[in-house]
């Protein structure tokens, strides 16, 4: 008797074989996913203990706040005042109160270190913090709160707050320079790795090869026509927030044209390593996502990188990203120039001439 | 040595994992001259072309274009030649017009050409359209014109009309027609349609598993083949029990119920007056009659035990 397969079943074994004979597939599917859950993981949830940094200033012998931390919280090996609240559910909570000059802790505001500054100015303190970020208005109540009832005076509670006025404090001043940053790596990114892919799969780059085209050619119109594109994007976006949140540029702005390029420079050599090989559209994403999302998550685009565990902050600092939003940063919120600038320009551009080479050297072109 | 032949190819070999996509193959194209590889599906017609245009490289064997080497000056070979793929999905929301506007700016040519290729494949109405919105017939006929911007010497077209429907097929055929006619162009087509095969081209070589098994003109194969034409035909009349026709080795099967008859004939110029000899003999008289010549998927299943492909009548 002959045996009749049933056609739905053959359909889903088809399905698999398919997948299973394509590690890439695989890989992106499966692989990837779990690494992501992995690096969150760690960033995020690790020891159940959260970290809060705020930066003080006017920190001083008669001072009221500088009298209770010397008196309540212990002191770590940075010379910052530590004060913990543990909790069943939310674990352990850390206040690190740093005590810095006025400069340092306006800078660390900034940048994202700190979002919250107390001047301890003796008889009270005054919070310096961005209304508009519910976070630290959170963070301003939970100190209030949490000295208030260690010191058994209300002195915190009705403590002052001032809005921050210098420029560049706000959380939109930290945020605008990082999206200038990323939709420069995602426009190279899915702009040309994306189309130099699909252009493989479909036949049409190995069309344009079999004439007398210049090959350089293909690649340099692509990258010509993107960073015209990104230049106008990046424009329109400073344009947008200086006359919607008044974000002035306070640095150089020949230094920011510099790190723009600098940044177009490392973002296409990735681009056109990234999309040198494969003709597979569903890989090419996958590959894509792979090198877009960490620096996402880690490059400290939404929210500082100073949250991540102590020793992946020099690598952290490294990643091309990081390089682009960080310069972006200093230049537009803390005014500096093109010598400020300068190393992170110069490894941006030698990390997208080396990535450029390599992927020309391995480049698929029919 | 070479010289006198636009493309001469000897022992190409070309071997994929366990498959030998080419496997010692000597091909030689003469100026003028239209060619067909024929082949079913798999038979390496694509990886042949493909080495010849330059994209594979061949395990082993060598291939000069005008008597020299591939290798040696990509870009000249690419000016003489016009190249059309299986498929070629073009940017999708560029125009026909601005398609081949791109392509005509590689081959430096002027404005005018464009106008010209655009009539050439009949491809005016739509010159404004997305080439997303073409047919698949337009879709070939774009990648066609495309392959005739340079006015190429040597055209290398890799089953255009396949999955065309007739008169898509049809009009393809009319333009590779005119152009032989008119500029002398040489044509290598591969297909599986025996049909487009023996219309377009003056040789034709079969091709299974990476090699050539026959090639030469439709009649020469044939001939080559020793394949009988066969006459089959309807009588009304009382068939007899005698089935040779005598002073002859013809045979005719019958289908006695149906009145049918078929009968092989190896030369049909003395075999077919002793056929309606016989049967004026027996007072049959005709009903219908029908002369088949041998084909090209005959020859191919006398070769290989398979058909060409499914798709073939």
């Amino acid at each position: 008797m002959k045996m009749k397969r049933n056609e739905l079943w053959q359909l889903i074994i088809i399905h698999f074989k398919e997948l299973l004979r394509e590690p890439g597939v695989l890989f992106w599917g499966i692989g990837f996913p779990i690494l992501m859950a992995w690096g969150l993981g760690i960033a995020f949830t690790g020891d159940k203990e959260t970290k809060k940094d705020i930066a003080i200033v006017n920190f001083g012998e008669e001072n009221k706040l500088s009298l209770f931390l010397r008196d309540h919280a212990a002191m770590d090996n940075h010379g910052r005042y530590i004060l913990t609240i543990n909790d069943q559910v939310f674990g352990r909570n850390l206040f690190r109160f740093e005590p810095l000059d006025s400069l340092d802790a306006t800078l660390g505001v900034k940048r994202g270190i700190y979002q919250l500054m107390i001047d301890d100015k003796g008889d009270s303190a005054v919070f310096h913090l961005d209304p508009a970020n519910p976070e630290a208005r959170l963070l301003q109540l939970q100190i209030a709160t949490l000295i208030g009832e260690r010191h058994e005076d209300d002195t915190f509670s009705g403590a002052n707050i001032i809005p921050l006025e210098v420029k560049g404090t706000r959380y939109i001043d930290f945020l605008v320079p990082g999206l200038i940053a990323m939709n420069i790596m995602m426009a190279c990114m899915w702009g040309m790795s994306w189309t130099i892919i699909e252009r493989r799969k479909g036949n049409m780059l190995r069309r344009m090869m079999v004439t007398p085209v210049h090959r350089q050619n293909i690649l340099l119109g692509l990258m010509t026509a993107r960073i015209t594109m990104n230049f106008v994007e990046a424009a329109l976006l400073i344009l947008f927030a200086w006359l919607y949140f008044g974000i002035q540029i306070q640095g150089s702005l020949a230094a920011l044209i510099m790190v723009f390029v600098a940044g177009n420079i490392a973002f296409t050599g990735i681009a056109i390593i990234t999309s040198s090989r494969t003709s597979n559209t569903e890989v090419g994403n996958g590959i894509i996502n792979f090198v877009n999302m960490p620096m996402m998550i880690l490059s400290g685009v939404f929210f500082s990188y100073h949250n991540f565990p102590e020793w992946s902050i020099p690598f952290i600092q490294n990643l091309p990203l990081t390089l682009l939003a960080d310069s972006m940063r200093s230049i537009i919120n803390e005014g500096a120039g093109v010598a400020a600038v300068l190393d992170k320009t110069l490894i941006m551009s030698i990390i997208g001439v080396v990535t450029f080479g390599l992927g020309l050297k391995m480049f698929k072109w029919y | 040595m070479g010289t006198e032949y636009l493309i001469d190819a000897k022992g190409l070999h070309k071997h994929f994992k366990k498959v030998r996509a080419v496997d010692g193959v000597d091909f030689s194209l003469a100026k003028g001259e239209y060619v067909a590889l024929l082949g079913p599906n798999g038979a390496g017609k694509t990886t042949l072309v493909e080495m010849i245009e330059g994209i594979r490289t061949p395990d082993a064997g060598e291939i000069l274009v005008r008597g020299r080497s591939l290798n040696e000056d990509k870009s000249a070979l690419y000016g003489i030649l016009g190249i059309s793929f299986q498929e070629t999905r073009f940017l999708e929301k560029i125009t026909v017009l601005e398609t081949i506007r791109l392509f005509a700016s590689f081959y430096k040519q002027p404005d005018e050409k464009i106008g010209k290729v655009i009539h050439l494949v009949g491809l005016e109405d739509k010159k404004d359209a997305y080439t997303k919105n073409l047919s698949g017939g337009q879709r070939q006929r774009l990648a066609l014109g495309i392959s005739l911007l340079n006015d190429p010497e040597i055209l290398i077209l890799d089953e255009p009309t396949t999955g065309l429907d007739p008169s898509a097929r049809r009009e393809i055929w009319d333009i590779l027609l005119k152009l032989k006619n008119k500029m002398g162009t040489s044509l290598i087509l591969t297909t599986h349609y025996m049909e487009e095969a023996t219309q377009l081209c003056d040789r034709i070589i079969i091709m299974d598993k990476g090699r050539f098994l026959a090639e030469g003109s439709l009649s020469s194969l044939v001939g080559r083949m020793k394949m009988p034409d066969v006459a089959f035909f309807t009588v009304e009349g009382k068939i007899p029990d005698d089935q040779v026709i005598r002073q002859s080795d013809l045979v005719i099967e019958w289908d006695r119920e149906k009145g049918r008859g078929k009968c092989e004939m190896k030369n049909v110029a003395t075999d077919m007056p002793l056929l309606f000899a016989f049967l004026e003999e027996n007072n049959l008289r005709l009903i219908d009659f029908e002369h088949t010549k041998p084909s090209l998927d005959d020859v191919f299943l006398s070769m290989t035990g398979r058909r060409l492909s499914e798709e073939t009548e």
